[in-house]
């Protein structure tokens, strides 16, 4: 062995080869198959690309650096079921680019937080976490209700998302920046055209109750539909695909 | 003329260069370290909104693992690289190319990170345009490199610059596959990653944890392989071990990125298969640090002499004992503890602060008075001194990490009598309040062990002796 290997340690550039033959076979055998889709994400139904206002309120999230402390991932554990709610599915991250599953909760799981909290509370822990939950150590956010969204050039984020795959239509893109203030805006008159195409499930309403589109209304509108798209009621896991039991013992 | 009398001018001031960047990045990045561990103490010290723990603990990673690891592996790997190749640096240039240009990537980073420019992907946070930028860097530093290796007047390439050379190709790889991104405009900063949900998750972690395994540590090994040998003055341990773990250690690293990722909505094999290669690890990690300490045999009393040796041995245990950890962790039933909790920051910070910059250290203190042709160390008291108060800080760091991850990991999935969940969220979050002190404790003694460092390595290249240091050379030559 050691002869043969003398060889390689005497030319550089079959050193070089050989190394990323190695390093290459984990990860070719490990990421390729995750994109048969079909394989990997359960289907689920409700699932849909993040509203324009959403996704704004998405990229704030990314801004602050909030994956830093909060996960997205429910694991499939009694107590953070229990917690948190049903476990994530793969279908409910497939629109994320990237996904937030996190790494760490200094904070708690967001995966299902949509629908948990009123806009209200939202409004106010935000801007002063410890005013409602005073052993909190999350940092106060009050800038976020000062500053106007930008929402003009919304478009082109979803151009962007549709060139990853995200299925966004040529409608969504074009109506993008009415339909990110409409859902801004208590009963505005184009409710209906953002309701026709992405559902009428859809939060629309002013969520920090100011007059101006803040950034505070795009993070709230992401929070609140965290974890609400799935109709987990009809959702049932499939079956172990393993070989049924050969003992005869239970 | 024999061209191998010839003694060839080594390229030192590209070395000096990132030798300098070493330490004060380090410092930098410990500093920040040590602000954001106050902050979770203290959240009162969250000011404004550019200097929230969600912008700050990027910049914390990153000047950390890429600055100050980052300039570490190119100061050391140019150096040994000359020597161990006994050719000059090739392309001076491109080689003062790679410095200017690494430390240019650092700041357009960590500029980003503050004003909340990111693709919110740890440890891969800058966005397209500075991961381009890094990408021409990068493959101007491989160029610089395997030229280098071409020039050699060794029939054989050192051990050392297998492990180097892994690091600087694999990065490459890793770089480019994690950031493959579709800019919103050509002039805007942001972008969306080509990677979304599950595949994103695997792919980004299996970049992370190979930032780890190669940068982290393959680099890192490539270190230990020049600076433990050349400072106890003994040949490399085994050859064979070398070989053995070399190719078993990147061959395995790749494969061990799921982890990251148990009970999630990551297929079933795949966890499977990131946890047996995990578990498997253990063994070519053991190798190298197997392989580093037994390069002492024969020369273990020079520890008791020598406070950079010690350095570099207290390096490769808490290499072993982090590489012990990690398999461990890596298990699922373990992993569903500890997983989401400080276990994991207390095991990342037992390899970056005890085998990354300890290793570092020791390289720093061997390299300094050679680069600037001085016969010794300004003061080896200090170094002492260095060590002892870093090793403490080390010692509280990790040690008060794990109970709070453990404690709360257990606190999470507590029930009481009645079947309910014991505690609310918060409750845990109180109970580490006195763990979190700890650890900044801990932190700032690693920050002034550092600034010690700072000093002494300072003093070293003025050429200064400290009074102990002039009368141990008298004492010598009486």
């Amino acid at each position: 062995m050691l002869k043969h290997h003398a060889k390689i340690e005497k030319n550089s550039v079959l050193l070089l080869i050989f190394t990323v033959i190695v390093v290459s076979i984990g990860g070719i055998v490990e990421i390729l198959p995750l994109f048969r889709k079909e394989t990997t994400i359960e289907p689920v139904q409700g699932i849909r690309p993040y509203t324009p206002l959403e996704l704004a309120g998405q990229n704030v999230y990314i801004r602050e650096g909030c994956y830093n402390c909060h996960s997205q991932q429910i694991r499939a554990l009694r107590d953070e079921v229990e917690r948190y709610g049903h476990y994530s599915l793969a279908a409910e991250s497939m629109y994320d680019h990237p996904f937030q599953w996190g790494s760490k909760r200094t904070g708690p799981d967001l995966a299902r937080v949509g629908g948990k909290y009123s806009d209200d509370w939202h409004v106010q822990h935000m801007s002063n976490p410890q005013a409602l939950v005073p052993e909190s150590i999350m940092p106060p956010y009050p800038h976020l209700s000062e500053r106007v969204v930008n929402l003009d050039d919304i478009a082109d984020d979803l151009k962007a998302l549709r060139a990853v795959g995200v299925p966004y239509s040529d409608e969504m893109v074009s109506n993008a920046s009415r339909d990110a203030y409409a859902q801004a805006t208590q009963d505005s008159d184009y409710l209906d055209g953002l309701f026709e195409r992405y559902g009428d499930k859809v939060n629309a309403r002013n969520f920090d109750s100011q007059n101006h589109t803040s950034e505070m209304d795009a993070l709230i509108a992401y929070l609140q539909v965290l974890g609400t798209m799935a109709e987990l009621k009809d959702y049932k896991a499939a079956p172990p695909r393993s070989t049924p039991a050969r003992g005869g013992n239970q | 003329m024999n061209k191998l009398n010839e003694n060839p001018i080594y390229n030192n001031d590209i070395v000096k260069l990132f030798t300098i960047a070493t330490v004060f990045w380090g410092i930098v990045g410990f500093a920040v370290g040590v602000f954001i561990a106050l902050q979770m103490a203290f959240p009162v010290l969250n000011f404004g909104e550019y200097l929230t723990f969600g912008r700050l603990r990027p910049l914390h990673t990153s000047a950390v693992v890429f600055a100050f690891g980052g300039n570490a592996l190119f100061a050391t790997s140019y150096f040994s690289v000359q020597r161990t190749c006994r050719t000059r640096l090739w392309g001076d240039n491109w080689a003062k190319f790679t410095f200017w240009g690494y430390q240019f990537f650092i700041v357009m980073a960590a500029i980003g990170y503050v004003t909340g420019v990111t693709q919110a992907k740890e440890y891969a946070e800058p966005e397209w345009y500075a991961d381009l930028w890094l990408t021409f860097v990068w493959v101007a530093y491989l160029i610089v490199f395997m030229m280098t290796l071409k020039n050699r007047r060794e029939p054989h390439i050192y051990v050392g610059n297998w492990f180097f050379l892994a690091f600087i190709v694999t990065v490459a790889v890793l770089h480019l596959a994690n950031n493959v991104a579709v800019p919103v405009s050509f002039l805007g900063a942001k972008s969306y990653p080509a990677w979304g949900g599950v595949q994103s998750a695997m792919i980004q972690w299996w970049y992370a944890h190979n930032a780890v395994g190669f940068f982290l540590t393959a680099g890192f090994l490539g270190i230990m392989y020049y600076f433990v040998p050349k400072r106890a003055g003994r040949p490399v341990y085994s050859y064979r071990l070398s070989i053995l773990h070399f190719w078993s250690l990147i061959f395995m690293y790749i494969w061990a990125g799921p982890h990251h990722l148990h009970y999630t909505a990551l297929p079933d094999w795949a966890q499977t298969l990131g946890m047996t290669f995990s578990i498997m690890l253990w063994m070519p990690s053991w190798g190298g640090m197997i392989n580093g300490m037994m390069t002492l045999s024969g020369a273990w009393h020079k520890l008791r002499e020598d406070p950079v040796l010690r350095f570099m041995i207290i390096s490769l245990a808490f290499y072993g004992m982090s590489t012990f950890e990690g398999p461990l962790m890596s298990i699922k039933t373990v992993n569903a503890l500890s997983h989401y909790t400080d276990w994991t920051i207390g095991h990342v910070h037992s390899g970056a602060l005890g085998w990354v910059a300890f290793i570092t250290f020791g390289a720093l203190y061997h390299l300094v008075p050679i680069l600037w042709k001085r016969s010794g160390l300004y003061s080896m008291k200090l170094v002492n001194l260095h060590l002892w108060i870093a090793t403490l800080g080390i010692v509280l760091y990790i040690t008060a990490m794990w109970v709070s991850g453990i404690m709360q990991g257990l606190m999470w999935r507590s029930y009481d009598s009645m079947g309910f969940l014991e505690y609310s969220f918060v409750e845990t979050v109180m109970a580490m309040h006195p763990f979190y002190v700890i650890r900044a404790a801990g932190g700032s003694l690693f920050l002034i062990g550092s600034l010690i460092m700072a000093y002494n390595l300072y003093r070293t290249a003025r050429g200064d002796k400290s009074p102990e240091m002039i009368a141990a050379e008298e004492a010598a030559h009486a």
